[in-house]
C-alpha cells in the first residue's frame, strides 16, 4: 500500500544511505582533524532568538509551530544562527578562536513541483575569532580538501564581497531611495532590468557602465585588475584572501564573483558559494557574519560555510558518470 | 591539493519552439551557429556538434515556458525565452542576461468590447472573476492595484471565457490584438511589455564565464 510524504521530503534507503554516511564521514573526519568539534543544536527553537540573528531566518520560508505555553517555535532554516546563539551561551568564558562543525538537517518551505528539498542535511563549519582574510583562507581551503578526501575532483568555490555592490552603488552616488531596487536586480542578477533602471534613474553613461560590467566580472585574479577604482576596498581584501589561498595550494579551485551576493542578510565580508561543473547548482555557500554573534551579545568575528550533502552526493555521482 | 580538472567549456543552448522560434534561429544565423540541422528537423528535439559555432556545442528545442526550467537546473546553459515566462515563474533561479528585442508583445487584461462585467462584478459582488493561462501575473496584477479576483486557469483559448459568461475578463498575451477583436474584446489595462530575453544558468554563468561573456558580446555587436 502507497502511503504518501509531503512534498520535498523523502525517505533514504540502505544503498544510498551507505553512500550518504560514508560522504559525511569522511568529511567529518577532515574536519575534525582541522579541530574542528562536532555540535548538535535542536532543530526547534524560539522565534525570537532565531530572528535575533537574522530577520529573514524566521521569515517567510519558515514553519512555525506554538508550544504548550503559546510560545512561537521555528523549526531552523539554516545552521549558522542557531551556532552563533550555542557559542555565546556556551563559550562565554572560552578564548577563541572556537572551530566547530555540525551535521544537520534544516527545513524551509518549497513550492510544489520545483524539484527542491523541504528537508536537507548539511554538512558544515563554522570558525569563530579569527579575522579576514587568514580566517577565511582557513574555511575556504578546509572545505576545498575535504570535498576531495569525500571524493569530488573538479569542485570550485566562488568567492565575492557581500558589501561589494552596496559599496559600488554609494561611489557611484546612486540615490538611496533607488538602491533596493538595484540590488534586488543584482541580486537575482537581472541585468536587463538593472541597465533600464540605471538608465531611469539617470546615471552617467560612465556610470551605468560601472555598475553593469563591475558585477559581471567573475573569473582568476585578472578580474581584480579591471575592477579597482570604486570598489577599491573589497578589491584589496578579495586579492589578500586569493593570495592566502595560493599559498594554500587552493587558487586553481577559485572562482572571484565581483557580483555574488548571498540571500542571507548576515553576512558582512567575504561570499562564498561551492559548485562542481557536473550538475547546474550550487551545492552550499556561506561567508564572513562579523556581526551576527555580537547580536547575542558575544561580539566575536565569524566565517563558515554548510554544505547541502544530497547535492554533494549528486554531484559526486554526476562527475563519476561523466568519468 | 590536486589538479581540480577540467570545466569542459562548451555550451548547451535551449530554443525555444514556437513564436520565438525564427527570430531566435536568425540571430543565431547572424551569430555564425549552425542551424541548418534544427531548420531541417521540426521534430527532433536536441542537436549536438562538436562546435556549433559562438562556443555553442549543444542546441536544445523545447516549448518557451520550460526553457527556464532547463536553465535552472542546468541542463542547458543559456536559453531564450519570453519575458511573460519569466514574470510568470520568477521565483525561477536564473539570470537574465540581455533582451534580445523581438517577440515583442503585451500582457493585458481585456474584457468583452462595450460590456462593463468587469465594472460591474467589481462593485456589486466585490469580486471579478478573470480566466488567464498566467494565473501568477494576473493574481499580482489584481492584487497591486487592490482589487479582489478569483482566478481561472485554463490552458486552451482563453478568449472563449468571457463570451460564454464563464468570467468577466482575461489577462493574456497579445502581439497585435488581432485574435481579442475577432472575438470582440478589446483591452482594458496593461500590464507588462514583454520581449525575448537570454537567461543563463548561475552555475555555468561562472564556471563557463568566457564563453558565455563572447556570446553577449557577440550578441551585443549583432544587435547594436
Amino acid at each position: 500500500m502507497i502511503h504518501r510524504l509531503p512534498p520535498g521530503t523523502r525517505d533514504v534507503l540502505p544503498a544510498e544511505m551507505r553512500e550518504l554516511r560514508a560522504l559525511s564521514d569522511r568529511l567529518r573526519a577532515s574536519f575534525d582533524a582541522a579541530g574542528y568539534g562536532e555540535v548538535w543544536t535542536p532543530s526547534v527553537e524560539y522565534e525570537d532568538t532565531l530572528r535575533r540573528g537574522d530577520e529573514r531566518a524566521a521569515g517567510a520560508g519558515a514553519y512555525r509551530l506554538f508550544d504548550e505555553h503559546g510560545r512561537v517555535l521555528v523549526l531552523r532554516s539554516d545552521m549558522t544562527v542557531s551556532i552563533a546563539r550555542l557559542v555565546a551561551t556556551r563559550y562565554g568564558g572560552v578564548r577563541p578562536p572556537v572551530r566547530l562543525c555540525y551535521f544537520a538537517h534544516s527545513h524551509r518551505a518549497v513550492e510544489r513541483g520545483r524539484g527542491h528539498a523541504r528537508e536537507f542535511l548539511q554538512g558544515g563549519i563554522e570558525l569563530i575569532g579569527p579575522d579576514a582574510p587568514e580566517g577565511d583562507a582557513e574555511v575556504v581551503a578546509l572545505v576545498l580538501g575535504a570535498l576531495e578526501e569525500a571524493g569530488l575532483r573538479r569542485h570550485r568555490i566562488g568567492v565575492g564581497d557581500g558589501s561589494l555592490v552596496r559599496e559600488l552603488l554609494g561611489e557611484l552616488e546612486v540615490p538611496h531611495e533607488r538602491r533596493s531596487a538595484l540590488l534586488e536586480h543584482l541580486s537575482r542578477r537581472d541585468l536587463v532590468a538593472l541597465e533600464a533602471d540605471a538608465e531611469a534613474i539617470g546615471l552617467s553613461p560612465a556610470a551605468r557602465e560601472l555598475l553593469v560590467t563591475i558585477p559581471s566580472l567573475r573569473g582568476g585574479p585578472e578580474v581584480l585588475d579591471r575592477a579597482g577604482g570604486p570598489v577599491a576596498r573589497a578589491v584589496e581584501g578579495l586579492r589578500e584572501l586569493y593570495e592566502l589561498l595560493a599559498e594554500r595550494a587552493a587558487a586553481d579551485r577559485v572562482i572571484l564573483d565581483l557580483g555574488l551576493v548571498r540571500e542571507l542578510g548576515y553576512y558582512t565580508g567575504a561570499v562564498l558559494e561551492v559548485y562542481d561543473p557536473a550538475v547546474g547548482y550550487a551545492l552550499g555557500g556561506g561567508g564572513r557574519y562579523d556581526e551576527l554573534l555580537g547580536r547575542f551579545g558575544t561580539p566575536l568575528a565569524a566565517c563558515g560555510i554548510a554544505l547541502d550533502l544530497q547535492r554533494v552526493h549528486a554531484a559526486q555521482a554526476a562527475e563519476e558518470r561523466l568519468g | 591539493m590536486s589538479d581540480p580538472g577540467p570545466i569542459g567549456g562548451g555550451l548547451t543552448l535551449a530554443v525555444p519552439r514556437g513564436a520565438l522560434f525564427e527570430e531566435t534561429l536568425e540571430l543565431l544565423d547572424a551569430l555564425e551557429i549552425d542551424t541548418t540541422e534544427v531548420r531541417a528537423s521540426p521534430r527532433r528535439l536536441l542537436f549536438s556538434g562538436p562546435d556549433l559555432g559562438g562556443g555553442i556545442e549543444r542546441i536544445v528545442t523545447m516549448r518557451p515556458s520550460d526553457v527556464p526550467t532547463y536553465v535552472e537546473w542546468g541542463a542547458a546553459d543559456l536559453g531564450v525565452t519570453g519575458k511573460d515566462v519569466l514574470l510568470e515563474s520568477r521565483d525561477r533561479e536564473v539570470y537574465e542576461l540581455l533582451d534580445l528585442r523581438y517577440g515583442e508583445c503585451r500582457m493585458v487584461v481585456a474584457a468583452r468590447a462595450g460590456d462593463d462585467a468587469l465594472e460591474e462584478s467589481l462593485r456589486r459582488l466585490g469580486l471579478a472573476r478573470v480566466a488567464t493561462k498566467y494565473p501568477r501575473i494576473a493574481t499580482r496584477h489584481f492584487t497591486e492595484t487592490g482589487r479582489q479576483a478569483d482566478i481561472v486557469e485554463v490552458k486552451g483559448s482563453v478568449e472563449l471565457a468571457p463570451l460564454t459568461g464563464l468570467v468577466d475578463a482575461i489577462v493574456d498575451l497579445t502581439a497585435t490584438g488581432r485574435t481579442l477583436v475577432e472575438n470582440g474584446l478589446e483591452v482594458r489595462e496593461e500590464i507588462a511589455a514583454s520581449t525575448a530575453r537570454l537567461i543563463a544558468n548561475p552555475v555555468a554563468h561562472k564556471l563557463k564565464a568566457a564563453a558565455m561573456n563572447e556570446i553577449v558580446a557577440r550578441i551585443r555587436g549583432v544587435r547594436g
